[in-house]
């Protein structure tokens, strides 16, 4: 018996709507994909889906007391409030830079910083801003 | 107070007015870039996810990461910059002298320059803006300021939310919110289509069995202190409620996303003309405003869907500043205006000479298939399979179509 689910492409702003056709666990036929990566995205929604996780964790000393972050690649979307409960409990010392790695195994990908945060000048508290020009 | 002087002064360090400060360095004019936070950056630096730099960087970078590039190119060349600076007052004292004040952390900045690239960026419809009525509590904020409350500061804004608005800022702080395992209770649209992309539906709210009140508006916001409740209500045809149809959300915070308006304080006081349409200046094909010299590009220029466009906009305003700052000649072409027609909610530049090609940006009122884009002047047309507000049309028509016009005019519609 061949099943039947519909799902609207997130790879890119164009949204697709993806007509996939299942025997048991095997992806048969997708239609209405606009490129291949539709086609794939499509296949792994049916059998694993995956999203990528965006957040921020807190950073002691720092200009800004967050840094942004992201997944390397997607995580399996059941393992994504396990892995935000992770982020929680994560606290870096400033500085910070871009694609450092925050945590090293979370589902397969590692979380790697996506903005960079100087050390906050001493003496100075709250969030403090950085220098007042490039120029120094 | 401090006096200097320089060839071009841009007004803003977000995307747009970054790349047009890199670019006006680049081509050799001595610049100056002020900006009013704390740090150069702008909005990405607030944007924990993804979308930015596609066309510019052919890579799909979160907000700091695409950010982080152009700041650090800035340091590179040696961008002269000041923040925490903030523009009061522009005055035109010729074509080619501005003298913009400005209060600085050193006191009072009174600089000279030939030309000014004006980014300031976009402000959000709040609201008031709204037709909100009810109280006045705490927990009323915009997507932008509930944006920087958590991924800038880490404070979360509340715990059971209702989102305003189905724009894609709207939706993607409804993720946010819910990963950090707010309770969002409702995203409400007045308009019978969702705002955003429908890739953000899907991602943002079914993902968190998040519901999607579309034709509905938000009447009330009832509390005392905090939020405790808002008041929703179907809407008919004309965008009026429709009476016994209310119900209640009870909710602590609602977060207000209904759009944005170009930024145009400063020009306004200048004296500059203005667009009904994009809210924003209106300019020519140089970018520049009804002003000599004076040029704005990026959301305060027309709110643009990708941050690409306005990095798109900031360096082409640069390069014309440094050819115009050469040779002055624009008031000797003879501009066609860009009119709307069926189905055009805006068309930018709005005025055009035929001496080159340009590339506009547009946008649609409604939703349409199997449309074409046409000039009815000259006749130029091109064919869409899908039309729809949340995103813009970017086309480059070249100057040979736009000369083909008798007239001052170029109608742009979209028909059947």
């Amino acid at each position: 018996m061949n099943r039947n689910v519909e799902y609207t492409c997130i790879v890119c702003p164009a949204g697709c709507l993806l007509k996939v056709e299942a025997e048991g666990n095997r992806v048969v036929k997708v239609d209405g994909a606009g490129c291949p990566k539709g086609v794939e995205y499509a296949k792994q929604e049916f059998s694993d889906p995956r999203r990528m996780v965006f957040t921020v964790v807190r950073v002691r000393n720092g200009e800004l007391p967050t840094v942004s972050v992201k997944t390397s690649k997607p995580v399996p979307k059941s393992k994504v409030f396990n892995l935000m409960r992770m982020l929680a409990s994560i606290e870096l010392e400033a500085p910070v830079e871009i694609g450092q790695v925050v945590l090293s195994d979370a589902y397969g990908a590692e979380v790697v910083a996506t903005r960079r945060v100087g050390r906050r000048e001493a003496g100075k508290h709250g969030c403090k801003p950085v220098s007042n020009s490039l120029k120094h | 107070m401090i006096e200097q002087k320089y060839d071009v002064i841009v007004v803003g360090g977000g995307p747009a007015g970054l790349s047009a400060a890199i670019r006006a360095v680049e081509t050799g004019l001595k610049t100056l870039l002020l900006e009013n936070r704390e740090m150069l950056g702008g909005i990405p630096l607030q944007c924990v996810h993804t979308g930015f730099g596609i066309h510019c960087f052919k890579e799909d970078l979160t907000g700091g990461e695409f950010i982080t590039r152009l700041i650090d190119r800035a340091a590179e060349i040696g961008l002269e910059n000041m923040v925490k600076t903030h523009v009061l007052r522009v005055q035109v004292d010729s074509a080619s002298e501005k003298t913009v004040y400005a209060a600085s952390p050193r006191g009072l900045l009174k600089t000279k320059a030939k030309a000014m690239i004006y980014a300031v960026g976009a402000r959000e419809r709040h609201q008031y803006e709204v037709g909100l009525t009810g109280d006045r509590p705490d927990g009323v904020y915009t997507a932008g300021e509930a944006q920087a409350l958590m991924d800038i500061y880490g404070v979360l804004p509340g715990r059971r939310i209702v989102i305003l608005g189905s724009g894609d800022v709207g939706l993607i702080m409804a993720r946010r919110l819910a990963l950090e395992k707010a309770e969002v209770k409702a995203v409400v649209e007045v308009l019978p289509y969702p705002g955003g992309l429908t890739r953000n539906i899907v991602q943002c709210l079914n993902d968190f069995n998040i519901p999607l009140y579309l034709g509905h508006m938000v009447r009330e916001v009832r509390g005392s202190g905090r939020v405790e409740k808002v008041i929703v209500a179907r809407v008919d045809g004309d965008m009026k409620p429709v009476e016994g149809s209310e119900f209640e959300l009870e909710c602590d915070t609602l977060i207000v996303s209904a759009g944005l308006k170009p930024d145009v304080d400063i020009l306004e006081k200048m004296g500059v003309e203005i667009d009904p349409a994009t809210r924003g200046p209106v300019v020519n094909e140089f970018y520049e405003t009804s002003l000599p010299l004076v040029f704005a590009v990026g959301n305060a220029l027309v709110v643009n869907d990708l941050v690409d466009y306005g990095v798109e906009q900031g360096e082409a305003a640069a390069n014309y500043a440094s050819k115009l700052l050469e040779y002055y000649a624009t008031q000797r072409l003879k501009w066609r205006r860009v009119d709307r027609g069926r189905n055009v909610r805006f068309m930018v530049p709005q005025l055009v000479s035929g001496a080159m090609d340009v590339l506009f940006y547009g946008r649609v009122q409604h939703p349409e298939d199997n449309v074409r884009l046409l000039i009815r002047e000259t006749g130029f047309e091109k064919r869409f399979s899908k039309v729809k507000p949340a995103e813009m049309i970017r086309i480059r028509i070249p100057a040979e179509e736009l000369v083909k016009a008798k007239g001052e005019r170029l109608t742009f519609e979209v028909v059947g």
